[in-house]
């Protein structure tokens, strides 16, 4: 077991075992994404209330879920690379921030635009977009203070602690900002409770949120990829694809 | 029970670029190991980690025979580090740091030591005067009362002849050489030429290799 | 030379680490009063910047003066570790045999002390210039002492994570304030809910569970982010 993942740390193995993996995970997402938005947008049944408006939920939601997932993704590959020293999980870390941060700004952006046929205005300082909106500034703070240290190795350990802290903390903030904005529309789709949306509606949610899982995952590992080439060059496995690559092409 | 410092195999690694490897090295009772080596060659660095405040580092780490990160609380109970900056405080007086390095280290301590050390390192008459109206010499002397003041096996001094002037320099000589015939071992890096002291080994940190040396 | 055994003596340790740093303090009284300058100042901008109007001025006091005093607090945790890492002190507290978590908390204690309890107690006077419901004065006094401790507790992790950087005051806010969202939430709450002559114990309740949690946790982080930047 131990062995296994100091192998999967290697960043020589974790480069090989990806090259094989990400086609798989780029093809599912792009089939997940387009048969979720076609389905979503055309054929699944508007709401009876909203309109055809609520249809952004086919990107708001899936975008949300993978902004928190991403953090807890990051602070969990934190812990590995304070813990273990395993060097592949700061670098995916280093690649999901960004990512999620994007999230956050996707989910926040569609929010603000489905609030204006909704509540008739672009913002209005409902929980979760509150929280996402605090969840923007965390990421925004983890990203900022790994830029901030001369040596790559001090601004990696600081932002896995700030990660940690974080995440420590974003179940509290949501719960104050929840308890604070006691007048906020329930949570649109869980997982574990039965959804009160009809199947029509929510099967297309759920492809979309798969697709967007794929492809979070697609794009981590390559460019997690794009990392271990850019922090190995100096290493001779690498110089050595690269010679490989250039007398091939 | 004596005690020893062993590394095997000792190499770290910064930001991809390999500051040292395959260092091994002992010291034990009454010796002294002078780390040697061009500015960047990692000789603060590699004191930062045998004085246990950098754990980024392959390689074995044993403090009587015991591995470091287990030995961790022992080991600092029996260290003191000096570094590059003296660590005193500006606006406190010699005494009044030198008060509170004791109680870090769970003492008390009483005042009439504290004057006898002061006056020893030659900062008599300056007991009550905030560090801040002292010179760099002096405020590292304020630093090197803590030699005698709480009395460690093994010293770790980084460049500690810095900003002394050449008596405190042959003072602080003495002192290394009675603390090794005294059964301690100091570790230390200095640009300064050592008079001859007991019994000195080198460890030269280089771009390419490194050498232990006995003399 | 005989090995030294490690001596208990954490109480000398945090007693002479919580002296050391008053005296600190003491000695640059500015540093003490200057947060209390500046909250006093920012709350004097919100009149003018909104209008004098008491009625207004006393629906939003407790948020103003909620959030000017956790301004107040987070603009003086820069200095909290700055001046140790400068002089090499801090170096040598991470190298004493005491646990360093214990050693950061009383140091942290010291920041509350000067800092967010003299804004607690400030805090009433201007509360009478923002025309706050004399009744209110005692929960706000308690609900910004018990709130800065949690502030001061936060604020450190953040203090300690940039003490390495050259110009971390701004990377300080951006790291710290979202986390004084909870802290701030409930404080101001607190107040409000006096003013609507509500109960306000559950407020004050849920302050005192976030400050046990900050204490039980942030000494750890706090350590763990100093031993990182030491090495910066």
């Amino acid at each position: 077991m131990w062995a296994f993942i100091h192998k999967l740390g290697s960043p020589k193995w974790f480069y090989a075992i990806s090259a094989r993996l990400q086609p798989w995970f780029w093809a599912l997402a792009i089939l997940l994404l387009l048969v979720g938005s076609v389905w979503g947008l055309v054929f699944a049944p508007s709401d009876y209330q909203q309109g055809n408006s609520f249809r952004i939920i086919y990107v708001h939601v899936p975008a949300a879920i993978l902004a928190q997932s991403c953090f807890v993704t990051m602070a969990v590959a934190g812990v590995i690379f304070l813990v273990w020293k395993i060097k592949i999980a700061d670098m995916a870390a280093a690649v999901i921030a960004p990512f999620g941060a994007a999230m956050t700004f996707v989910a926040l952006f569609s929010g603000a635009v489905w609030g204006m046929p909704t509540w008739g205005t672009w913002w209005v300082w409902d929980a979760r977009l509150t929280s996402m909106l605090i969840q923007l500034f965390l990421y925004l703070g983890v990203i900022a203070l790994r830029g901030a240290f001369a040596s790559r190795d001090s601004g990696s350990r600081a932002a896995s602690v700030l990660a940690l802290v974080g995440v420590v903390n974003i179940p509290i903030i949501k719960y104050s900002v929840d308890w604070w904005n006691t007048l906020h529309q329930p949570a649109t789709f869980t997982l574990t409770e039965r959804p009160a949306m009809p199947v029509e509606m929510w099967l297309p949610l759920l492809v979309m949120v798969l697709g967007f899982y794929c492809f979070f995952i697609a794009l981590t590992l390559t460019r997690t990829r794009n990392e271990i080439l850019r922090r190995e060059s100096a290493k001779r496995w690498v110089r050595e694809l690269v010679a490989g690559t250039a007398r091939r092409g | 029970m004596t005690f020893r410092l062993e590394a095997r195999g000792l190499a770290c690694e910064r930001d991809d670029r390999r500051l040292f490897q395959d260092i091994d090295l002992e010291v034990g009772p009454g010796e002294v190991l002078r780390v040697e080596g061009p500015n960047g060659s990692g000789k603060t660095t590699l004191l930062k980690i045998l004085s246990g405040q950098l754990t980024d580092y392959s390689g074995e780490l044993h403090w009587c025979g015991q591995p470091m990160r287990r030995a961790r609380s022992a080991f600092l109970a029996n260290l003191l580090y000096l570094g590059h900056t003296p660590g005193v405080k500006a606006a406190l007086s010699p005494l009044e740091n030198l008060a509170w390095y004791q109680a870090l280290c769970g003492e008390r301590g009483d005042e009439a030591e504290r004057m006898a050390v002061l006056a020893d390192v030659g900062l008599h008459g300056f007991e009550d005067v905030p560090v801040a109206q002292l010179s760099a010499g002096q405020q590292r002397r304020v630093a090197l009362a803590r030699l005698t003041l709480t009395p460690r096996p093994l010293w770790v001094l980084d460049e500690p002849f810095t900003a002394i002037d050449k008596h405190g320099v042959a003072r602080l000589e003495q002192r290394l050489l009675d603390h090794a015939q005294a059964g301690g071992s100091v570790i230390l890096t200095t640009h300064h030429e050592l008079a001859p002291l007991g019994e000195l080994r080198r460890i030269t940190l280089g771009h390419r290799a490194c050498s232990v040396a006995g003399e | 030379m005989q090995v030294v055994e490690p001596k208990a003596g954490l109480g000398v340790a945090i007693a002479a680490t919580v002296k050391r740093d008053l005296t600190l303090m003491l000695r640059r009284r500015s540093e003490v009063i200057n947060p209390l300058v500046f909250f006093a100042l920012v709350i004097t901008l919100f009149p003018l910047g909104i209008s004098p109007d008491t009625e207004l001025l006393a629906a939003i006091a407790p948020g103003l003066l909620w959030v000017a005093a956790l301004l107040a607090t987070q603009l003086s945790l820069d200095t909290l570790f700055r001046g140790d890492y400068d002089d090499g002190s801090l170096e040598q507290l991470l190298l004493s045999p005491q646990p360093l978590p214990a050693l950061v908390l009383s140091k942290v204690l010291v920041h509350w002390l000067l800092t967010g309890l003299p804004l607690a107690l400030m805090a009433p006077v201007l509360g009478l210039m923002l025309a706050l419901p004399v009744g209110s004065f005692a929960v706000l006094a308690l609900s910004l002492a018990l709130g800065s401790a949690s502030l001061s507790l936060i604020g450190a992790i953040g203090a300690a994570l940039t003490v390495g950087l050259s110009r971390g005051g701004v990377l300080l806010s951006l790291l710290v304030l979202p986390l004084y969202i909870p802290v701030l939430i409930f404080g101001a709450g607190a107040v409000q809910v006096v003013i609507l002559d509500g109960n306000a114990a559950p407020h004050l309740a849920i302050l005192g569970a976030q400050l046990c949690l900050a204490l039980m946790l942030s000494p750890w982080a706090i350590a763990a982010a100093l031993r990182i930047s030491i090495n910066g």
